[in-house]
Formats: C-alpha cells, structure tokens, sequence
C-alpha cells in the first residue's frame, strides 16, 4: 500500500553529482558483449503519476525514466567528479550572471530532429510560463525576466482570487544566437547555476511537444537521450528500448529494457530473488530486518550512500518551540547510533553534519547537536523552562517511517522525561498540506535530497528565511546575509567558505534536526554482469552489461 | 406473490411449532413449569462442556481486557532499543519487539483495545442491522423498500473508503481525541459500514419465519406487534446472527488491525492485537514471534467466542436438540 | 416473471444514484488538498495548484461537480485522472484483472467451503468437524497480508512451485494461489453455514422417507440434502462476489496483479472522486447483478419459491 512518492525532496531522484563513497559498481569483470548486445532486462518501478514532460516531473517513478530518455547540458559523473559537459559543447561566462552556451552540432531527438538552441529556449520559456501550472516552474527564477513570465497568486492558491496573466511569455534573460548556441543573463550573478543544468527541469523539448497537447507528449515521451520509448501500458509495464541514433558518450551496452511496475515492493523483492527480475533499486524494509537482505542476495547485493539526509523539524511558529534551548535539549536526547543499529540495522549512518557530507562544499561533523548527551539535554531542558503538555512526531502514514518515528519518541520521553509520541498522518498529501500551511501542531519529520550537488542547496532553501522548503519559518538574519553573500559569490570556493559560516550559525539555533543520513541497498539478478549506479543511486542504465 | 429475497440464509421456514408459549398448545401431559425458549436453552447449556470451556475462556479474556496488570507485570508501552528483537527470556517469555517493548506484556495489554473494539463494534452492527431487518422483514411494503435500497447503498461502499473518510473527517492529525473517543469513533464506522449484510440477514430470516405457524397462532390469540416480535419472531430468528455475529468478531479484530495500518484507527501508546501484527510483519523471516503471539491470541479469543455462540445458537435451536 | 425482472431492474436506478452520489460526496469530503503532496518536501508553486484546480473544476460545490460528473458519465465519459489518463481505459484494463482474480477465488471458496460443510455437518462435533473449525478461523484471524506474504515466500521462493508474482497475462494456473489468499477468509463463513444448513436439513422429514427408501447414501446426500442446503450458500457466495472484488487491494498489490484495488485506494487518498466513483460504479452493478441472480437461482434450487 505505498501511496506516496518516497518523501524525499522534490525532485526526487533526478540529476545530481555527489561523491559516491563506495559501491557503486558490482561485479567482477565485463559482460559479454555478444549477449549484452541484443540483450534484454526487466528492471524495477512504479507507476510514474504523470505524463512524463520533464519539467513537470517531480516524483521517482517518472523522474527515473524522463532521466534515462533525456540527456541534458550537463552530466553528473556516476564517481562523483565535478559536474562535465554531456550535451553542451561550453558553457561560458565571465561574471557569473552572462552565460554564453554552447551545444554540440548533429544529435538527434528520438524523432529524428536535430536538438538546437531553441528546442532549450523553448522548453524553458514553457516551463517558466506560469499559466503553463508545471511543478519545475520556479527553477527557472534565476534568470532575468522571470517575474514577467511568472506571477504569483496574490491570496494564495485556495483564495478566491486569481492570478494575474503574466506580461511576457518568454523570460527577457534568453537568446538564441545561432543553431548551436544561445544566451541566458541571469537576475544576479550566480556561480552555482551551470551546476543547475543537469537538473530535469532543463532539459530540450522538441519541437513535436509545442504542436501538441503535453499531457499527450508525456504518454508518449520523445527525448533526447541514450535510450527511446516504446510504450507504457498503465500499471504493469514501459518499454524502452536502446537510440540507436545516439552520438554522446553513454551508449546502451544492451538494446531493451523493460520497467515492470510494482504496487508493492515485497512483490519485486520476491521476483527478484526467483530471477523474474534483473534490478530493484531499493530493496524492501522486510529484507534488511536481520541482515537477510545480504544471505539472500550475496554477492548480487549492493550497499551505497545516497545524498539525502532524514531530519526532524521543528514548527518555530508554535511558542513552544521557540527557545533554542529547548531545541537543543530534544536535539541531544536523541541516541542516532542506537536507531541507526536496531531499527535501520546499520543500513543508514547517524547523521552529524547539516548538509549531507556527500555534497560538494559540506563539511562533515559540523552539527554540534548532533551528539547523544542526555545530561546536558536534561540540563538544558531545565534552563528551558521544561515542557509542558504532550511533545507529538508527526510522520505520514503511508510510508515505512513509523519505526524510527516511535524509537525517536521514545528516547526524548525517556530521555528528557516529558511525555512523547510519534502519530501518523494518513496521507503524504494531508501531512504536507498541514505544513505548507503552517498547522503543525508538534515536531514532524522531512527528508532533504539535493536537487543539484552543491552546499548551496542545503541552505538556501531549508534555512533562509523565505525559503522554499523552510517550512518551520526558521528566520535568523545573520544567516539570511551570509547566505545572499554566498549565493553571490564569484567562485564556488568563496561560496562554500561563506555557506559553512552561515552552518555555523545553524548550529547554534537548530531549526531542525538531522537523525541520518540515507543508504541504499539494491539487488540485480544473475543475469547481469555489470552495472554502475549514478550520483544519487538511480541504475545507470548505460552501464548494463550481461 | 412471494418477496424474492423470501429465500435466507436460514433455510426454510421451521415446520413445526416447537416452542408453546401459547396457552392453547400446551399440553396436560407436562407437569412441570412451562418454560420460555431461554429457560429450556439455557437447561440446555449448562450440559454442555463446549459451553463451559468457551464462557471460562472469555473470563479470562475479558479480565486480560478489565485488569491487564494481573497478568504481565512488565511494561507495554515503553520500550528500549538495547533490547530490540532480543529472543524470549525468563524475563520476556515472549521475547521484545524492535523497539525493545516486552511482547508479553503488549498481547496482554493488547487484548483490551482488541476485545473492546471488536464486540462493541458486532453488537452495534447487530443492534442496527437486526433493528432494520426486522422492521424490513415485519413491515414489508414500502418501509421494507426503502429500508433495503438504503441498506444497498452502504453495501456498494467500498469499506476501505468510509473509513478513511469517517476517521480522517473526525479523527485526522491535530486532533487531540481521548483513548476513548477513537475507539468509539473506529466502533462506529465498522458498525456503519457493516450492518447492511446483517439487515439483510435479519429480514431473509423474518420473512421466512413470520408466515409460521405459530406466528400466525399467536397472532390469531391477540399478541400485540411489540409482543410477536420481541417473544416469537427474535428468537427464533437469532441463530443465524449469532453464528454470523461470532466469526464477525474474528474480522473485526483484523478490520481494526487494516485501520491502524492505515493510520486512521487506534494510535500509539494504545495496543492491539491487530497493530502488533500489522508491525511485526515486516520482521517475520526474523522474529516471526512478534506476529505469532497476537495471532495465536487472536486466534483463541476468536474461537471463544464462536464456541460460545456455536452452543448458544444450538441450544436456542430446538431442531437441532 | 418478466415483470418481476423489470420491477427490480427499476429498483436499481435509485440505488444507483444514491450509492454514486454518497461515494462522490465522501470522496469530496476526505480532507486534504489533492495537489499539496504532489512536489514532494517543497511547496509546490501556487500556479500548479491553481492551473489543476481550475482544470478538474474543483473549485465548485460538490452537487454542480457530481451534476457534471453525471452528465458525462451518462453518455459514457467517465472522465481523466488527475495524471490525464482515460478512467475509462483504467477501467477497462484493471477489471477483467480484477473479476478474473474474484472468480477464481469464488470457486475456491465454493470447494472447499461446501466440502468442509458437507463433511462437518455430517458428521457435528467430531474430531475432523473441530479441526475445520480450528484451521477456518485460523485463516479468517490472520490478516490477508500475512498469509499471502507467507504463502508467497514459502511457494514462490523458498521452494521455487509457483511464480513469487503474477504475469500480465493471468493465467489460470498462476491465480490459484492469489485466488486462495483472496478467498480465505470468506471459506470460514461458508463452511460454517453450510455446515449449519445441512444439519438442520438432516434431520428434514424428506431425507428421513430418502434414507427409509433404502436409497443409497451419496445419493440422499448429493441430491437431497445438498441441493436443499444450497440456498443460504448460495447466497453467501452472490453477495461474495462484490466483497471479494472490493476488497482485493491487499492480495492485488502483494501478487503483483494490475486491478482495481489499488486504483481505487491511490483515487481515494488523492481525492480523485471521478476515478472512485467510475470504478465503484462498476463494482455496485456487479454487486446488484449478482443479488438479482441469486434470487432467480433460489427458485431454481427451491420449488417452494416463485416469482410472478
């Protein structure tokens, strides 16, 4: 019954460059390229919830496959190097808020029309036009023109009004030069923006999509990228099958794959151990009970870090939660180490940094509240003034947290000795309608994946005031101005080296709490003989060899 | 013109007047104190030792259910993750959940949110659903109509869906609701949801008994509507609600567990036999104890009670004596 | 007869619009913003809420949406999902899924229900009658999940007998087991009943004069008693049907089957009412269908009872 979207951030499992720390590959030597050549795998999904259009694709089901038929500017190396060019020939700029970009000549949609300059301008400029409702819309702020482009609704979405029809319907910061190249000025200078590219919501749009309806594009998608669709029949399968036009460097080894739709995943998990199924990205929570997932796997098992980490919030709109003091307290009763042995058995690590240290520009072992210290907890619970009342953890029913939300409460009554519980919210949906609109009643569990690797992202969105996903309305002034120096910086170096002061600062107040950092455990069949998974643990599904 | 759903789950009609609370039929020959269809029933029961077992079972349970504390001295609620999945010990005979709680401890505690739920929620389907089904059967005509499409409407409802909308409408997050008012609110929307395969037994057993003859006797001696149906038609209508109502305590006790597991039944820190299975599922190639514990409770509880209903309903059946 | 038939086949109507209107009005009132959860842990912009609002008309009470909804339904659109698929095609493609599962399952049930019946009604409070009794609430006091969980680990992959998971092709063979978890719990019911009926008809004046004639046991049993006791059987099993289909969400999602289960609970969570009320609407004919079968059968199985 897995309702939700694995409740990380938004976007999923898209693009993302991090250091992968280890596993990544599996297996001893190559396949056999005789039998990778026509070969064929049945790998693991779900059902994606909408037409795949890239820059309204948020959740994993989709989000996975939009990544395979799509090749953006820019590649996040599956080793976790530096974001480098895969589509873009260069990408240059002299302030950071110019950007002069560059395209390779002669690739292909799966149509068999060349990807130009404009199919980017295009695709952007629909993304960005409000009225267009895509859910990636706001990822194109950065550049110049969007407020006219994109207007807000002055009472909000449920209000009785509406939103104004934006003034422009191309953002004024884009300009196609020739063919092979165009233009993107941006509002302010940002050096992380290049790193943005890899990102589904920038992907080419042929020009097949602007002649058609797009939720009749996205049944039958036409992208750009080392694989092509074949066809979706809902619930139980896509095919997709190997570009055999494809000129960039990430070839398909193998020529079909076949994503077979799971509602439930015990299911694939059974199929896979019986050989029905050759790839499960995530095995179920069932099999890592007891370490049975390595006794059935063996050496078809793989172990990896993903850069996401699962924090608890604190709603700082409530009263109660106001004095950092207390946060710190709650912070401190929480035995990271003992949740991640018994509940996780060892498949997630204690979390002790803000940002996840995968990301380029964390540091690790910066979060000082991150310790098990009940004395002090209890010391400053006291300093605090206690707390009075029942402390509620809210979590969203519809996904295997319950667990870990039960053992957390259970420490901090132990711990601190107040009254605490963990309760469920039935739906993913009605859990973050009550935290968008500000309703919490009690602390509630997140999950941050990066969008893009960089530090910037771990900040400016959770910690700034304002900021997208800083739903608990932390607001500090000091780490807002060091944050929007930062972001302005002309080098990544100083960027980071500004971000970690702003951390510093972070520490001091905890908004919220990290509890751990995720791992990922995935199984391939013996079919397989090679495979590599991406930055963010997605099957890399060009690296298959039988 | 006989009623199509004339036809019941109680086969036909009893054929001959059994019981005689009439005076008319009741015969010289009898020199004992003529009793009513409960005296002789219960006559009955006290021989049977299907009776003794099932009623000392439910004693026991039900005191499980009022004292808790009697029978596990340990801690049901809170537990330790040092402990967590530890095998059973002298100390925890049935071993701790991954949380490090004391299964023992939790299935006896479970037992009265378990019990509670379930036979409250089968006594109200069977109040509500037998109330509309004698009404339906007895009356017939248009209130038997309307009755019945009403009755098909709730049956089309997926069960899944009214409770969802029942218990996230009045038991959603944020709510601060007693221990009590949950489980009243989870009892109504199982009774809700419920009654109508109950009403429609209830009416296909009126309408095959209120043609009988001794139906038509007592009527015929100037019983009043009140009296028919309360000393004659109930009774001997009972049998099949009881059979059905017993098994019904069975899948409520697993209805309950699916609303927990949903996240709008029962919350934490209050424990049941359905949560502790819905929870232990996950680490059952590991700990299959903490699945086979409550479901071994459950499973006695439930037999209990359709022991006790089995020899109610033949004691109160008089074909069958 | 004709006349019988028409007069419920107009009784339908009513029940019909009644049952779609109560299922569309809970779906409407199921809390929750249907689009809140659709960009993960970040709000998703105002503009996306506002454009699918506006596209679904949710914005308007629930009798105009339901009127609306109606009128389409009428001339046979049942409308797009809130990820634009045809609820139709959807439709189309999970029930025969579905329907094909709750058969398979119905027809389980029937063997071994009937056969644990006949055999513990003939013979009451033995040892073999207490064991059915025993091993039928054991299924009905196990939740779905675990038995189809256990019977799929065991057979399917410890033991490698049967697919872990379903095809899409639904081969008969494969839905033996799936339809055995499905049915489980309704086989305690029917071997209880059955049981029931055919004691009590044991004792019937006709199967006494049967056995006095000297006629051979099978057939006293075969033909006499058990078409006697068919009657609450077989309406346990009509009204069966409906539930089985209804409630097949868990079996559906642990065997890996494309039905209607698991639509109708992601509709339900997502507020989809289009998509509830489109697939229950099928489900609630099924249902009436099936009752009006019943009632014809019992006058097949039943000379006493007659339809003018």
């Amino acid at each position: 019954m897995r309702v939700s979207k694995r409740a990380t951030s938004a976007i999923a499992l898209s693009a993302a460059a991090a250091l992968v720390a280890s596993g990544c590959s599996s297996g001893g030597g190559d396949g056999d390229a005789a039998a990778s050549k026509d070969g064929s795998i049945v790998i693991h999904g779900v059902q994606p919830e909408n037409p795949m259009v890239p820059a309204n694709t948020t959740e994993t089901g989709g989000g996975k496959i939009v990544d395979w038929l799509w090749t953006g500017l820019v590649e996040y190396p599956n080793d976790g190097g530096a974001p480098r060019n895969a589509l873009a020939e260069s990408i240059d700029t002299k302030d950071s808020k110019v950007f002069t970009i560059k395209i390779k000549k002669g690739t292909k949609f799966h149509d068999g029309t060349e990807v130009k300059a404009k199919n980017f301008v295009d695709a952007w400029n629909w993304a960005a036009y409000s009225p267009n409702g895509a859910q990636n819309g706001t990822f194109f702020s950065d550049i110049a023109g969007f407020d006219q482009t994109y207007t807000e609704d002055p009472d909000g979405a449920d209000g009785p009004k509406k939103a104004p029809v934006p003034s422009a319907k191309e953002m004024s910061g884009l300009k196609v030069i020739d063919e092979q190249t165009f233009e993107v000025t941006l509002a302010a200078p940002t050096a992380v923006f290049p790193t943005k590219l890899g990102y589904s919501a920038f992907m080419p749009l042929p020009d097949a999509f602007f002649t058609m309806k797009p939720e009749e594009f996205g049944k039958k998608p036409i992208g750009n990228g080392p694989v092509k669709f074949v066809s979706w029949e809902d619930n139980v399968l896509i095919k997709l099958t190997r570009f055999d036009d494809y000129n960039l460097r990430d070839k398909m080894k193998i020529k079909d794959v076949d994503v077979k739709l799971y509602q439930d995943e015990n299911a694939a998990y059974n199929d896979l151990l019986a050989n029905n199924l050759d790839f499960m990205e995530v095995v179920p929570t069932s099999a890592l009970a007891g370490d049975k997932w390595k006794t059935d796997l063996g050496d078809r098992g793989m172990n990896t870090v993903t850069p996401s980490t699962a924090f608890i919030a604190f709603p700082i709109y409530d009263k109660r939660f106001q004095d950092p003091k207390l946060r710190r307290a709650v912070s401190l009763s929480i035995n990271r180490q003992e949740i991640s042995d018994k509940i996780f058995f060892g498949t997630r690590k204690p979390a002790d940094s803000w940002a996840n240290p995968l990301t380029p520009g964390a540091k690790p072992g910066n979060c000082t509240a991150c310790k098990f210290d009940p004395t002090t907890a209890k010391q400053l619970l006291t300093e605090a003034g206690g707390f009075t009342g029942e402390m509620v953890l809210y979590y969203n029913a519809d996904s295997s947290h319950k667990d870990w939300m039960d053992a957390v409460a259970q420490q901090i009554k132990t711990n601190l000795g107040i009254e605490a519980r963990a309760e469920g919210v039935p739906t993913f949906a009605v859990f973050r309608q009550n935290i968008n609109a500000h309703k919490m009643t009690g602390l509630y569990r997140a999950a941050w994946q990066q969008d893009y690797p960089d530090v910037e992202n771990w900040v400016n969105p959770l910690f700034v005031t304002g900021g997208s996903s800083n739903d608990g309305l932390y607001s500090n002034k000091e780490v807002d101005a060091l944050a929007k120096q930062a972001s302005a910086a002309p080098s990544l170096e100083a960027s980071h080296e500004a971000f970690a002061k702003a951390v510093e600062l972070v520490d001091k107040d905890v908004p919220t709490i990290p509890i751990y950092f995720y791992g990922q455990q995935s199984g391939h069949s013996e079919k397989i003989k090679k495979l590599e998974l991406n930055n963010v643990g997605e099957l890399d599904i060009t690296s298959v060899e039988l | 013109m006989s009623d199509p759903s004339t036809a019941s789950i109680v086969s036909t009609p009893a054929a001959h007047p059994t019981d005689s609370p009439a005076p008319a039929t009741q015969g010289p020959q009898s020199n004992e104190k003529p009793r009513g269809l409960l005296g002789d029933a219960w006559r009955d029961l006290r021989r049977k030792p299907l009776f003794w077992i099932s009623a000392t079972l439910i004693v026991v349970f039900l005191l499980m259910a009022a004292f808790p504390a009697l029978f596990a001295p340990g801690d049901a609620v809170n537990g330790s993750l040092s402990r967590s999945l530890d095998k059973p010990s002298a100390n925890g005979w049935f071993g701790y959940d991954v949380q490090g709680r004391d299964v023992y401890a939790r299935v006896i505690y479970g037992a009265r949110a378990s019990i509670v739920v379930a036979v409250l929620s089968v006594l109200g389907t069977l109040l509500v659903g037998g109330t509309m089904g004698i009404i339906a059967g007895y009356r017939g005509g248009w209130v038997d109509g309307l009755l019945s499409r009403i009755a098909d409407v709730f049956f089309g409802l997926p069960f899944v869906l009214g409770a969802i909308v029942i218990l996230t409408t009045f038991n959603g997050s944020g709510t601060s609701n007693s221990k009590a008012e949950i489980m009243g609110l989870v009892i109504v929307s199982l009774t809700v949801l419920s009654w109508p395969v109950v009403m429609r037994l209830m009416r296909s057993s009126v309408l095959a008994t209120k043609e009988a003859d001794y139906i038509v006797a007592a009527r015929a001696l100037g019983a009043g509507t009140g009296r028919i149906i309360l000393k004659h038609l109930l009774p001997n209508c009972l049998a099949p609600l009881l059979v059905y109502g017993t098994i019904m305590v069975g899948s409520f006790i697993g209805a309950e567990a699916t609303l927990s597991f949903l996240g709008v039944g029962l919350k934490s820190p209050v424990v049941s036999w359905g949560i502790m299975i819905s929870d232990g599922q996950q680490f059952i190639r590991v700990a299959p104890g903490l699945v086979f514990f409550p479901a071994a409770f459950l499973v006695t509880a439930v037999l209990s009670f359709v022991m006790l209903g089995e020899a109610v309903r033949e004691a109160l059946d008089p074909k069958l004596r | 007869m004709g006349r019988y038939l028409l007069r419920r086949l107009l009784q339908l109507v009513p029940v019909f619009i009644g049952t779609t209107f109560l299922i569309y009005a809970l779906v409407w009132a199921v809390p929750g913003d249907p689009f809140a959860g659709k960009c993960g842990e970040r709000r998703c912009p105002d503009q996306y809420i506002a454009f699918m609002t506006e596209k679904y008309h949710l914005d308007q009470n629930v009798f105009v949406q339901y009127a609306n909804y109606m009128k389409n339904l009428v001339q046979g659109d049942f409308g797009q999902t809130f990820s634009q698929r045809e609820i139709s095609d959807i439709i189309l493609t999970s029930y025969p899924n579905t329907l094909k599962l709750a058969l398979v399952a119905l027809a389980i049930e029937a063997v071994i229900g009937l056969g644990a019946g006949v055999l513990t009604g003939l013979r009451r409070n033995g040892f073999l009658d207490n064991l059915v009794l025993v091993s039928t609430l054991f299924l009905i006091a196990l939740p779905v999940f675990v038995i189809g969980f256990l019977l799929q680990w065991l057979l399917g992959v410890q033991w490698g007998i049967i697919k872990p998971t379903v095809s899409s092709e639904m081969r008969l063979s494969e839905l033996i087991v799936p339809g055995f978890v499905l049915g489980s719990a309704s086989v305690a019911y029917i071997a209880r009943v059955a049981r029931t009926s055919i004691a009590e008809n044991r004792r019937a004046d006709y199967v006494r004069t049967a056995i006095a004639k000297g006629l051979p046991m099978r057939r006293v049993v075969g033909v006499h008693l058990l078409r006697n006791s068919l009657i609450p059987v077989v309406t346990l099993l009509g009204t069966d049907l409906g539930a089985l289909m209804g409630g097949a969400i868990v079996t559906e999602g642990i065997f890996g089957i494309n039905g209607i289960g698991r639509q109708v609970f992601r509709a339900i969570v997502t507020k989809e009412s289009a998509t509830v009320v489109g697939i229950v609407v099928v489900l609630v004919l099924v249902y009436l269908v099936m009752n009006l079968l019943v009632d014809l059968l019992y006058a097949a199985l039943d000379p006493r009872i007659r339809y003018e």
